[in-house]
């Protein structure tokens, strides 16, 4: 294993060797914590987020922050970096008292955060924007010589004059952290940094990672996957519900022991359906061509495709390769001039708008839920209606039936366990793992024939995403057509039955699990195309 | 020191009613700071303004009079609102309507024809403001064009267009050369409710739009589709709601019931056509849409509120010899505190300290 040579441990040993001795197993010494929270506790409303969680980051260290969707990491990060305000408890840097009014504030003290979306402007190049990021001016070519220094130092590969339109997510990452970096940070928060990233790229993320904690930087590091921090982190910080449930050395624990601590139950496995009979195609594209639209999406070429009843096929690719537009040609919402070119249940579908084709039962879960998936500012009963007002049990002519938006309102909420503060609450106020099952449970409830999910389980916490699994599985089971776009590879390998790979707007064939490996499709996620080189092979 | 708005994640129910109260509360200082600067008591001009119309018979006619185009504008005004339209030219679509409806009026004129004549201004009234209001949604969707600015200038075309006919060929030959049609003949005329007054049934029909224009928001598809694209595009585009076709309908309803305001004016209280048909009534009205919350009901009190001012601003001109522009001063203040106090409930402001940051 390649990953193993280069691991955390051995390349701080070389750089630091008196971090080296951090394994408090090894030493007994335990460094001191640069960032610590003591008892911190957070109410909004009546929902407790936070009841008197303690963490302590420490120099040198990679710590990890573990919990479910809704335990309180958000919370806990937002109140260590100024952006919210703790109702009772301690925020000690360095050992002494301190409180941050605003992210201001504990910028200047060099607390960085990288989250998950990022403020970076599209139209100005990688300088600009961490120019804009910086306070006074600098001219900025001295600044581009400080980015190359810093990309130089800790193998960040980003070019300070590229516009950021054209860079990839994880270049965009790469600009965020260099951006925290320039600052000079002894403390570097990274919220969630591997869920859009390549196997390859993660895996120098971690390799960067190391390079900080060897120059005695403190990192912490919020993530679902439980490989990674086990094998990155030397601390791991388990919440759940709010509460501080145990610090351990996740060197030392199982991927299962730790996912027991977050969830507090075992967590099931998305169990492998014994392959079924297959029905008959429930999706077919062919030859599937749309132009980019320059801002958002890009340009798909001839795209192929076939599910069938039954089967779960999965789309794998780093993001903005063309799966937004791509979900967005399924979904009806962008329409190319062939009808034949997308054909549901054997239905010419390729002209018709989003409710026509849900009318032919195809149901949909957009990538981005607030905002696309629900309407954010609305409550979440009326969100109910998004999707399912051309049913004709909810509007009848012309009219939405409130008693029975709010049967099927309850009856998402229950069999797919939404869980939220208050009656009816704005959509906005949900946790992501809870809006997810509700979106999800809004579709699956319409009985579709057809599934299409883009990024089921982005953001969301592990027992939430196993119970998402389980229930597309399922559907797949009851003779449902699958369709999963996911950058989560791992995700993909677990529940899919075929997997195809997306690369600048075009798609491989899907190639059944059991026959490929991570190594293949990572190679296809980056451009070197495994079918294309097969077809050169057969011509040849 | 540099401040910024954050937006707030849990906006208060009771911060949002309150709103219009602390509006209309910081109005009443900002209007009693100007009347003691003009040398008046504050207090007596208050009950100049405000009490005194509700005291008497004929001024509470007169109110429900200016509330009735107020109120049929305003609610249109809603639809185009809510959908995240910005519609500032209902004045404009006022005259359209206002025009297309006189022109039957005209042609009819002495002929003897029958009651038909004023529902079919009516229908007409409501479809020049409609097809005027189309205009700026046609440009929105075709060419992108700002409806603001579009909807506003098109506000002057109409008022010109109405100014040149009246001078012209709509003068009435045995007028003085004074610049008006004739008057309508009584099958033109809006029917009064009572002996004595102005009052006519037009707030009947501004009752009943409000009734409709309820259930159309807040029961049916067609409200939802509106406030969905209004709040979040994208996820309208994805329920399949036209984007186009909404800006188009709430163009279409919003101009109707402007022009439907205009030709029940003309065939009401004024009785024909003039250069001036309206004291900016599609103007007052967008403060009487955001007043009222763009909520039908909530705009029939705020159009009343409104209506107060025209009235008292009319009783202050006679009794105070204050300008009529001090009505004009009182809208003004209460709309710009209306979409401050909007700003302060669902925002709230931070210093930011020296250090910038993205």
């Amino acid at each position: 294993m390649p990953g193993e040579v280069i691991s955390g441990k051995a390349l701080s040993g070389e750089a630091m060797p008196d971090i080296a001795t951090s394994d408090p197993a090894a030493s007994g010494a335990v460094p001191p914590a640069v960032l610590e929270a003591i008892g911190l506790t957070k109410r909004f409303g009546a929902l407790v987020a936070n009841d008197h969680v303690s963490l302590a980051i420490r120099a040198g260290e990679t710590h990890a922050l573990l919990g479910e969707n809704g335990a309180g990491k958000s919370t806990l990060v937002k109140m260590m970096c100024g952006l919210l305000q703790a109702d009772s408890g301690e925020l000690r840097f360095a050992g002494e008292p301190i409180t941050f009014p605003d992210p201001a504030a504990s910028r200047a003290k060099g607390i960085g955060v990288v989250f998950q979306h990022f403020a970076l402007f599209d139209a100005l190049t990688v300088v600009e924007n961490v120019a804009l990021g910086l306070p006074g001016r600098e001219p900025l070519a001295a600044l581009a010589a400080r980015i190359e220094d810093c990309v130089g130092r800790y193998g960040l590969e980003v070019e300070p004059h590229r516009r950021v339109g054209e860079l990839s997510v994880g270049e965009r990452q790469r600009v965020e952290i260099v951006r925290c970096l320039l600052g000079d940070p002894r403390v570097l928060i990274l919220d969630e940094p591997t869920s859009v990233l390549t196997p390859d790229e993660s895996e120098s993320l971690f390799r960067t990672v190391d390079l900080l904690t060897a120059e005695g930087r403190a990192v912490l590091f919020i993530s679902h996957k439980l490989d990674e921090v086990r094998r990155l982190c030397q601390r791991a910080t388990v919440l759940r519900g709010g509460k501080f449930i145990a610090e351990v050395d996740p060197r030392r624990e199982s991927s299962a022991s730790l996912a027991r601590l977050m969830v507090g139950a075992e967590v099931p496995r998305t169990p492998r359906v014994a392959t079924h009979e297959l029905g008959e195609p429930r999706l077919l594209i062919k030859n599937l061509t749309l132009k980019g639209d320059g801002s958002r999406g890009s340009a798909l070429h001839a795209i192929n495709l076939e599910i069938r009843a039954g089967e779960i096929v999965g789309i794998a690719g780093v993001a903005g390769n063309g799966q937004t537009t791509l979900f967005e040609a399924l979904s009806g919402e962008r329409r190319g001039e062939d009808a034949e070119a997308i054909v549901i249940d054997r239905t010419p579908a390729g002209a018709l708008g989003p409710t026509e084709r849900r009318a032919l039962k195809a149901g949909f879960v957009p990538e981005e839920r607030l905002g696309h998936a629900a309407a954010p500012d609305m409550r979440l009963s009326d969100n109910v209606l998004l999707t399912t007002h051309g049913d004709g049990r909810i509007v009848r002519h012309g009219v939405v039936r409130h008693s029975v938006l709010n049967a099927m309102f309850a009856d998402i909420v229950k069999r797919f366990d939404v869980r939220f503060g208050g009656k009816d609450p704005k959509a906005r106020r949900l946790s992501g793992g809870n809006l997810q099952k509700f979106v999800i449970g809004r579709e699956v409830l319409r009985e579709p024939v057809l599934l299409v999910v883009d990024q089921p389980t982005w953001g969301v916490d592990a027992a939430a995403a196993g119970f998402i699994r389980t229930t597309l599985r399922r559907k797949a089971a009851e003779g449902c057509a699958v369709l999963v776009i996911s950058q989560d590879l791992d995700e993909l390998l677990e529940f899919t039955d075929r997997i195809a790979v997306m690369s600048e707007g075009r798609l491989t064939q899907p190639v059944p699990v059991e026959e490929t490996s991570r190594e293949a499709i990572g190679l296809a996620m980056g451009g070197a195309h495994g079918a294309p080189a097969q077809e050169d092979a057969d011509a040849a | 020191m540099p401040l910024k708005l954050e937006r707030q994640e849990n906006v208060p129910l009771a911060g949002l009613v309150a709103a219009p109260f602390v509006a209309l509360a910081f109005t009443l200082i900002v209007g009693a700071a100007m009347f003691l600067a003009m040398g008046h008591d504050p207090i007596e001009a208050f009950r100049i303004y405000f009490i005194e119309p509700l005291g008497d018979a004929y001024t509470l006619q007169e109110l429900v009079v200016k509330t009735c185009p107020l109120l049929l504008i305003g609610v249109g005004l809603a639809f185009c609102y809510r959908a995240n339209r910005w519609n500032i030219g209902a004045e404009g679509q006022y005259v359209a309507g206002a025009l297309l409806g006189s022109w039957l009026a005209l042609a009819t004129h002495g002929t003897g024809a029958g009651p038909w004549v004023l529902p079919a201004m009516l229908v007409l009234g409501a479809l020049g403001g409609a097809a005027y209001g189309l205009i700026p949604a046609l440009l929105r969707v075709r060419f992108g064009a700002s409806e603001i600015l579009t909807s506003l200038m098109l506000v002057y075309v109409a008022e010109l267009f109405l100014d040149y006919l009246v001078r012209g060929p709509w003068r009435d030959p045995a007028g003085f050369n004074f610049p008006q049609s004739v008057t309508f003949d009584a099958v033109a005329t809006m029917p009064l409710l009572l002996d004595e007054g102005r009052l006519h049934g037009g707030i009947v029909i501004a009752l009943i739009v409000v009734v409709a224009a309820t259930f159309v928001l807040g029961r049916t598809l067609v409200g939802f589709s509106i406030e969905l694209g209004g709040s979040a595009p994208r996820a309208a585009a994805f329920a399949g709601f036209d984007e186009k076709r909404v800006t188009y309908g709430v163009f279409a309803v919003s101009g109707a019931l402007a022009g439907l305001a205009g030709i029940i004016e003309v065939a009401g209280p004024i009785g024909n056509m003039q250069p001036s048909i309206s004291p900016g009534y599609g103007f007052t009205a967008i403060i009487a849409a955001m007043l009222g919350r763009l909520h039908p009901v909530g705009i029939l009190v705020s159009s009343f509120v409104l209506a107060l001012t025209y009235i008292g601003g009319e009783a202050a001109q006679i009794s105070l010899r204050m300008p009529f522009d001090v009505t004009r001063v009182f809208q003004g203040t209460l709309l710009i505190a209306i979409l401050a106090a909007d700003v302060l409930v669902r925002y709230r402001i931070r210093r930011v300290e020296g250090v910038r940051h993205a």
